[in-house]
């Protein structure tokens, strides 16, 4: 049974064979187009399936959305040194659920993913790094692999061409900042999960300090559809420069929450009110987070707005990793600033100081307006703080807690001074609490 | 240490995935897998990971201490109750049903009951968003929890007993 019903405005293109009869297994996957993508590869050259790639528009739907063919074409090719193809399944941004159901659903169309990467640049062994909450599906994708080397699909010299492939899982064990690349990489290597400093980027020293392709489930995910629609044509199903379709997560304050493939550019309203079944309870809509928590938050009086990296950036947003938190007028905005920045501060590895730091002081202090204790000056406060994490750590975690913290109080701010307004300390002058500059 | 002969075949599987001179890369899964059939990771545990895979104790104590599904020294509840109150969970009650659990088994945050049958932990997102509020209860997904469904839950667990 599939986890919501789909919605007949869906483009279904990744999600194809969601649905029938033992999808997971080999025989049903070939019966329905399994392969056929990856049989046309192996007739290409890697530069042709690198193109594309690049023409298809397809960009990391993890969350940064840089372009995956452009990242393939960064592998040094003829470095002696092994190359290795490992999937991001560490899914963990708040608000995202779908490489749960791509590899629930459709395991072996990842590992075709998987292998036409292997062939464009070279590679003869993939991991899966699979976060650990999610065992079943680990079981899930080892079954999968295990009939795809039993049918030949998978190993050595695969259906008389030559080529040669290895896939394993690896299991996480509950880290958020593993879902970061390099952190993801120290983290296979067995350390714990701490970014590496980059460049070196992993398509030139990876995994074992080896040239590495490092995708998200969902893009390795969409490579066979490319690959059989043309990438041309995959392109044209999205919006211009956001090729494809994408699964969005809809979760919140909606009839019908859920996983739907929708169209790159699909507006956000129609994605609220038709695909979704509109607001519960006929309450207004008071704002969205469009991709996974750290998003700057959007009001309702910006949802009209198409869903693709570049309309999302355009309004100081972004479109993440496609998890749309929708929150109607019920909804109080400083417990929402509390929690998203709860979950930062215990996720932070600790790494680099503004994060480490910068995390738990926003914690601290919007646990006390929460709390009912604030001070006068700590909007201001949490602002600045927030400002001063920007692009001063190694991954991007520190960018993740304070952008939604700066949105949420610079769109939201009488609420946080409402709360301010009943505080026994309002009247604390700022002079009092002043963080020493410089110190 | 001797391991049960289930969990010495899965440790031969797990090795077995990397190549041999980067077998330290088995580390994290031994430890999981190991919690898993052993119920805890003792440090009798973490000396034979750390020779498995030709590393110091040290070394091990240092990458588990990370992971937070890994317990130790504290081993968790043979019935792991994880409620998650995130962001999607906490529109949709998950912080409700994290009091209600709360004063139903008498246990905090990463508490265990004496008889050590269940546990209970708040966790970060689960990736159950567009199904929330949502809880796990060691690795099984419920989803659209209810205070009833919960009571309900938690019921079951003590009658497995």
């Amino acid at each position: 049974m599939l986890f919501n019903e789909p919605s007949p405005l869906e483009t279904k293109v990744l999600t194809r064979r969601f649905g029938l009869p033992n999808s997971d297994t080999v025989d049903s996957f070939l019966a329905n187009e399994g392969f056929a993508a990856f049989r046309k590869a192996v007739t290409m050259t890697p530069e042709a399936i690198i193109d594309e790639v690049k023409k298809s528009n397809l960009r990391g739907r993890g969350g940064a959305g840089f372009p995956t063919g452009m990242k393939w074409g960064f592998v040094p090719r003829n470095s002696p040194k092994p190359k290795y193809i490992v999937v991001n399944a560490d899914e963990s941004e708040p608000g995202t659920c779908k490489d749960r159901l791509l590899m629930q659903y459709d395991p072996l169309q990842l590992i075709e993913g998987m292998m036409i990467s292997a062939l464009a640049v070279g590679a003869k062994r993939g991991y899966i790094y699979i976060r650990g909450e999610y065992r079943y599906l680990i079981d899930i994708m080892d079954r999968a692999i295990a009939d795809a080397y039993a049918k030949g699909w998978l190993g050595q010299n695969i259906q008389g061409t030559g080529f040669d492939f290895d896939v394993f899982t690896h299991t996480g064990a509950g880290a958020y900042e593993c879902g970061e690349e390099s952190a993801l990489l120290e983290s296979l290597e067995g350390k714990r999960g701490v970014p590496r400093i980059r460049p070196p980027f992993p398509a030139v020293a990876g995994l074992w300090r080896c040239p590495t392709v490092l995708n998200n489930v969902e893009t390795f995910a969409s490579v066979p559809s490319i690959l059989l629609m043309g990438g041309e044509a995959w392109a044209n199903l999205g919006s211009p420069r956001n090729g494809g379709t994408r699964l969005f997560c809809i979760s919140g304050h909606v009839n019908k929450p859920g996983v739907y493939e929708l169209p790159m550019g699909f507006n956000l309203m129609r994605m609220i009110n038709e695909v979704a079944g509109g607001m519960k309870g006929g309450r207004h809509l008071k704002a969205v987070i469009p991709g996974g928590s750290s998003c700057p938050i959007l009001k309702a009086e910006e949802c009209d707005i198409a869903m693709d990296f570049d309309a999302l950036k355009a309004v100081n947003s972004m479109l993440g990793s496609g998890g749309v938190v929708v929150m109607d007028e019920t909804t109080d905005m400083v417990k929402v600033a509390l929690r998203i920045m709860r979950f930062y501060q215990h996720e932070s590895c600790g790494w680099c100081i503004p994060c480490r730091e910068g995390t738990l002081w926003l914690k601290k202090i919007l646990t006390r307006v929460e709390a009912g204790m604030g001070q006068r000056n700590d909007p201001a406060l949490l602002h600045e703080l927030a400002n001063n994490m920007l692009g001063r750590t190694f991954c991007p975690l520190g960018d993740a807690a304070a952008m939604p913290t700066i949105s949420i109080v610079e769109k939201f701010r009488d609420e946080f001074d409402d709360y301010i307004r009943r505080s026994p300390m309002a009247s604390v002058a700022e002079a009092e609490t002043e963080v020493p500059v410089g110190v | 240490m001797t391991l049960p002969q289930e969990l010495e075949q899965k440790f031969s599987e797990i090795i077995g995935k990397y190549p041999p001179e980067y077998k330290k890369s088995a580390l994290v899964p031994l430890l999981l897998y190991s919690q898993d059939a052993l119920g805890k990771i003792t440090p009798e545990l973490v000396n034979e990971v750390a020779r498995r895979v030709g590393v110091f104790p040290l070394q091990v104590e240092e990458v588990l201490t990370y992971y937070s599904m890994l317990h130790f020294p504290k081993p968790m509840g043979k019935y792991h109750v994880q409620i998650c109150t995130n962001v999607s969970c906490q529109l949709t009650g998950g912080p409700e049903l994290w009091e209600l659990a709360c004063k139903r088994l008498g246990l905090g945050h990463k508490e265990v009951s004496a008889d050590g049958l269940i546990s209970l932990e708040e966790v970060e997102c689960i990736g159950a968003c567009s199904w929330a509020p949502a809880i796990q209860i060691n690795y099984d997904f419920h989803h659209f929890v209810t205070p009833e469904k919960l009571d309900e839950l938690l019921d079951n667990l003590r009658q497995l007993q």
